[in-house]
């Protein structure tokens, strides 16, 4: 007690105080780095089945891993709507590539100029992930990832298309942090029912993407209600990002080119 | 300070001293996270974990702690506890980890913990000073449960994800009180409470700053 105020105590003090906290902070990180990691896998497989509809929400770990051994992960040129291999990417295998931190690598994404940038993302992906449910070698369901900014924060999701890269199977947002109540009922199932049967584009008369969240609600009897879906009340902020986020994902910067090629072949 | 018990240390920061209402201190988490009962509640805990802990292993080593670096070992300790507390959140409970995001991280930041180090435990026994930290923490959780009870029924018409009062979104009658998401209605519900309570304990009220004296001096015009 008496001479605790001294510079070599001091020292002393900081300097084991360090050393004991790092090893508490470090030895937690290392030992529950595997179960997070199992957390994580499982959270992102779960979040393409329901997209694609094969789960429901709440469904147990057998569960997932046994719907996702239909599922096979690609990697997709953007720019040429062909597949590459996961080599092209530095992985193995295409499930392993991390199309999020892509995004942030200098050597496979590029910045996006302002004026296309409407989904807010800010880099634009070489090469994308998705994901191809099959069922004795037919495509059944096309799941694409999408992310744009809503009204705080990006929103990241999968979008699961029918075979005919055109009919919506469903979409839904694994990461958000939209105001719970009004933005954050993206997450609510009533209105992710509204999804499926709506259409990306009007194949007869051009390939914009036309898909759209209304302010409001759709007047089902006019023939545009195929490519809009209603509004969230009181959250027009995102649901105009979810607009701008399905659009660019679907538009020449997005997966347009990939879309084309498999109606091509089918 | 021998002669502080336990059962007091333990159960005066629930409402006599409450962290939040009395000494307002933690109000910025408390705004954030109380949506719902379920985040306020792990909040809650972790909070709880952290200021006991932290209480405790400033109180082993506090005679050792020179009194020029006192606040940086707290931090130090504060932050790694908190870490700690965050991984096994993400690892045990990944969904809530992720509704929580960084507010787990901001832990460090909450003046409940640091106050608490530094006011109790630097002068009291590890097991009194443990006990303080958890009291503390089950103050701050109290606050924030009552909040959100609050929040969660009226904005979103449930309690705990269960439908109380099914709001129209779901094909209900109820319309939900939309501002009662938003951060700021939190300042009034902890306005209401804070006055509720003081109403109830008179003793909470403090003796104003200065009084204003009456009005003598006749207008000149």
């Amino acid at each position: 007690m008496s001479n605790k105020e001294t510079v070599s105590k001091t020292v002393t003090v900081a300097l084991l105080l360090c050393l004991v906290c790092s090893v508490v902070v470090a030895s937690s990180v290392i030992l529950l780095k595997p179960i997070q990691k199992v957390n994580k896998d499982l959270n992102l497989k779960a979040n393409i089945l329901i997209a694609a509809g094969l789960i429901q929400d709440g469904a147990s770990k057998a569960e997932i891993e046994e719907a996702f051994k239909s599922v096979t992960a690609r990697v997709v040129d953007l720019d040429t709507g062909e597949y590459v291999d996961a080599s092209v990417v530095g992985k193995k295998t295409a499930l392993e590539y991390d199309q999020r931190k892509a995004a942030k690598d200098p050597k496979l994404s590029e910045p996006l100029p302002s004026s296309e940038d409407i989904a807010g993302i800010k880099r634009r992906v070489k090469y994308a992930q998705i994901y191809l449910v099959e069922k004795e070698g037919e495509v059944q369901t096309i799941i694409l990832p999408v992310s744009g900014y809503g009204l705080w924060s990006t929103l990241h999701g999968f979008l699961a298309l029918e075979s005919d890269a055109n009919t919506v199977v469903g979409l839904g947002f694994y990461e958000h942090a939209e105001t719970p109540g009004l933005g954050g009922e993206v997450d609510n199932p009533r209105w992710k029912a509204l999804w499926p049967g709506k259409k990306l584009y009007d194949l007869d008369a051009s390939n914009e993407p036309k898909l759209e969240v209304l302010k409001g609600s759709v007047d089902r009897s006019r023939p545009e209600a195929t490519y809009q879906v209603d509004g969230l009340s009181g959250a027009t902020l995102t649901s105009r990002g979810v607009t701008n986020l399905v659009q660019f994902w679907t538009g020449e910067q997005g997966f347009r080119k990939y879309l084309n090629k498999i109606r091509g072949e089918a | 300070m021998s002669a502080v018990k336990a059962k007091d240390v333990f159960f005066a920061p629930v409402f006599n001293n409450n962290p939040i209402a009395l000494q307002i201190l933690g109000i910025c988490s408390a705004l954030a996270v109380t949506t719902s009962m379920q985040l306020s509640l792990v909040m809650g805990l972790a909070v709880m974990t952290v200021t006991g802990f932290s209480n405790m292993a400033v109180a082993l080593i506090r005679t050792q702690i020179p009194s020029s670096i006192r606040i940086i070992v707290q931090m130090t300790i504060i932050a790694s506890l908190v870490i700690v507390v965050d991984q096994i959140l993400r690892a045990y409970a990944y969904e809530i980890s992720k509704q929580l995001s960084v507010f787990v991280g901001l832990i460090i930041t909450n003046c409940i913990v640091m106050g608490r180090a530094e006011a109790f435990a630097m002068q009291n026994r590890p097991g009194i000073s443990f006990i303080d930290g958890v009291g503390n923490g089950l103050g701050y959780m109290v606050i924030l449960l009552f909040v959100a009870f609050f929040r969660e029924l009226f904005g979103a018409g449930k309690l705990f994800g269960v439908d109380i009062l099914t709001s129209v979104n779901e094909g209900g009658w109820y319309v939900p009180n939309g501002m009662l998401l938003l951060p700021p209605s939190a300042f009034f519900i902890i306005g209401l409470l804070i006055w509720g309570l003081r109403a109830w304990k008179k003793d909470q009220v403090e003796a104003p700053d200065y009084k204003l004296s009456a009005h003598r001096v006749k207008e000149a015009f």
